[in-house]
């Protein structure tokens, strides 16, 4: 779960990648991840090509690959899934190292941590190079609906106010010696959880008040909508549209 | 239960996403009419919220540790439309700015942590408000029941995604078995820490719960008949899904998928080659198991899109008049 700061994950940087505009990057990702989700899992070759293009825009963005490593975790639990298919998924077996494995779990074990590895870099390396209001201004450029934006704004924008709250909490509650190990010891956290609730309610409230004394009629004012130039179009999209061009046909051929 | 890319096949990623854009267009036009300029700012802060909540470990036993989903909770605090809104924020922050489930994975993981879990968390609710007694105890039985469903309906649902569009040779039974039995523990975390959040906010602020505002609630001292409604409620349940859900682990793993395969579920345009060869191995598997399998699957489905469809409906209902279809 997205346990950590929300700006730990923007890496600061003045790399080419770094100063694509924010919607063509959206855009290149979200090609590529399509292309990496529809290729058929046999065509090995092709998602040797996408680790390249993954790897390539790594070092371009100067992602330390540390950084990127330490962000795969997230796909952890589904690397172990997927590990585990082997063993229970059934149809033909063959023998590995004395152990019988599935071969369609065998193929199907590579499938999954072959795409969530790829979609999850590509998604690291756009997160390592957009700051949140640019990321939000590229949606609002790729036509997402401005309140979806707006609500999401808000809460990126109050988010570490409320997460330090709940800092402030716990740390209160460890002062006074709650260190809980059962769920009969839950009451706490949960009151916590009702309080952090009641209180992010009346801010929004108060935001609210603030936001009509500040003349607000029901329409967020436009953001500064960033241009993109037709040239960084091209460059951004050329491999990605490269990748999904070899996975339709890939598909059409398999 | 954020899935990665790739993790269910393409047809089922395009299908849950028509699925989960239609559901928040009905919310959203629905939630325009009544929360008008103020949903922005409280829609923002419940997904603050929300997500801050995911942080919360409780303790499970001997210093383990599980999180909030909030799904159901996000609900009824604040009504299922606002709810299910706020939770798909949460969900698509998470895969844009967090890395956390991958982006050609948004249509299930919306569909699965933030659609089924608020309307069918809510139409749960409804339902065991109708049989709960009308008081505070009552509410807070309701709550925490219909917070525990929430996870399993979630859980259950996966399950049915991945018959529909599996990636690799686990048979559904497996998948629902292991979804299911896991989620039936975990679901009791969730129930506890909503139900009594639930309680902390009508103690200091009941005029922000969603849920209460068409009941006057009276004494607060009758919170002990909620709990042991709960605990009974909830022992009945976790006894009768047990015993659903362990009939289905003890039977070997079935040829489910050769039946769709050849019944045509599968989409036969899918490279899905292992149709074939699971039919040729389990040909000879004995055909009640299938049927049986193929009945839980059924049921499941089915309970899950009543539910949901129907806490849509009586959250579109429960507006003014004036309301236009959806």
């Amino acid at each position: 779960m997205g346990v950590g700061h929300a700006h730990a994950l923007y890496v600061h940087g003045h790399s080419p990648v770094h100063a694509l505009a924010p919607q063509v990057k959206l855009a290149a990702i979200v090609v590529f991840v399509i292309a990496v989700a529809i290729t058929p899992r046999q065509e090995v070759w092709a998602f040797g090509l996408y680790a390249v293009v993954a790897l390539m825009t790594v070092a371009l963005a100067r992602v330390p690959a540390l950084f990127v490593l330490s962000r795969l975790a997230a796909i952890v639990p589904f690397i172990l899934f997927a590990v585990f298919i082997p063993f229970v998924g059934t149809g033909e077996r063959i023998d590995f190292l004395g152990v019988l494995l599935s071969r369609e779990g065998l193929w199907a074990a590579w499938n999954i941590i072959a795409k969530a590895t790829l979609g999850a870099t590509a998604s690291i390396v756009l997160i390592a190079t957009t700051e949140v209001t640019d990321m939000l201004r590229g949606m609002l450029a790729l036509r997402v609906p401005a309140v979806m934006t707006s609500i999401a704004g808000f809460m990126v924008r109050y988010l570490e106010l409320i997460i330090s709250e709940l800092g402030r909490m716990r740390m209160a509650m460890s002062s006074r010696g709650y260190d809980p190990r059962w769920l009969s010891q839950a009451r706490p956290i949960a009151t916590g959880a009702g309080a952090l609730f009641v209180r992010s309610y009346e801010r929004g409230e108060r935001i609210h008040s603030a936001m009509l004394s500040r003349g607000f009629t029901g329409v967020m004012p436009t953001l500064v909508e960033t241009r993109a130039t037709p040239a960084s179009w091209v460059l951004a999209l050329a491999f990605p549209v490269v990748c999904l061009g070899m996975a339709i046909l890939a598909l059409v051929v398999s | 239960m954020h899935a990665p890319d790739g993790f269910l096949n393409a047809g089922t990623a395009v299908v849950t996403v028509a699925l989960s854009a239609g559901t928040l267009g009905v919310a959203m036009r629905q939630v325009k009419q009544t929360v008008t300029d103020r949903m922005i700012p409280l829609a923002g802060m419940g997904a603050a919220f929300v997500f801050a909540a995911q942080m919360f470990n409780f303790p499970v036993a001997a210093g383990t540790t599980g999180h909030l989903l909030g799904g159901a909770l996000a609900a009824i605090l604040l009504g299922p439309h606002l709810g299910a809104i706020v939770v798909t924020i949460v969900v698509v922050v998470q895969a844009f700015l967090f890395a956390d489930g991958g982006i050609t994975a948004i249509g299930y993981n919306v569909l699965n942590m933030a659609v089924i879990p608020a309307y069918g968390g809510y139409a749960a609710f409804s339902l065991l408000r109708r049989v709960l007694p009308h008081n505070k105890g009552g509410m807070i039985g309701a709550t925490g029941l219909a917070a525990w469903l929430s996870v399993l309906l979630s859980a259950a649902a996966f399950s049915i995604e991945w018959l529909f569009g599996a990636t690799a040779p686990v048979p559904f039974s497996q998948v629902f078995a292991a979804m299911v039995g896991v989620h039936v523990l975990i679901g009791v975390g969730e129930a506890v820490i909503s139900s009594l959040a639930v309680t902390a906010v009508l103690g200091s602020r009941p005029d922000l719960v969603h849920a209460a505002l068409d009941s006057e609630l009276g004494s607060a001292g009758e919170a002990r008949v909620a709990i042991r409604t709960f605990v009974i409620g909830g022992l009945i349940a976790t006894l009768f899904i047990t015993a659903i859900v362990s009939q289905f682990a003890s039977s070997d793993p079935d040829g489910l998928e050769s039946v769709a395969g050849s019944e045509g579920f599968l989409d036969s345009g899918q490279e899905h080659t292992l149709a074939h060869s699971l039919f040729a191995d389990y040909a000879t598997t004995g055909v009640a198991n299938v049927s049986m399998s193929l009945a839980i699957a059924g049921i499941a489905g089915t309970v899950t899109t009543l539910l949901v469809a129907w806490g849509i409906v009586l959250a579109v209902k429960g507006k003014p008049p004036h309301t236009g279809g959806p």
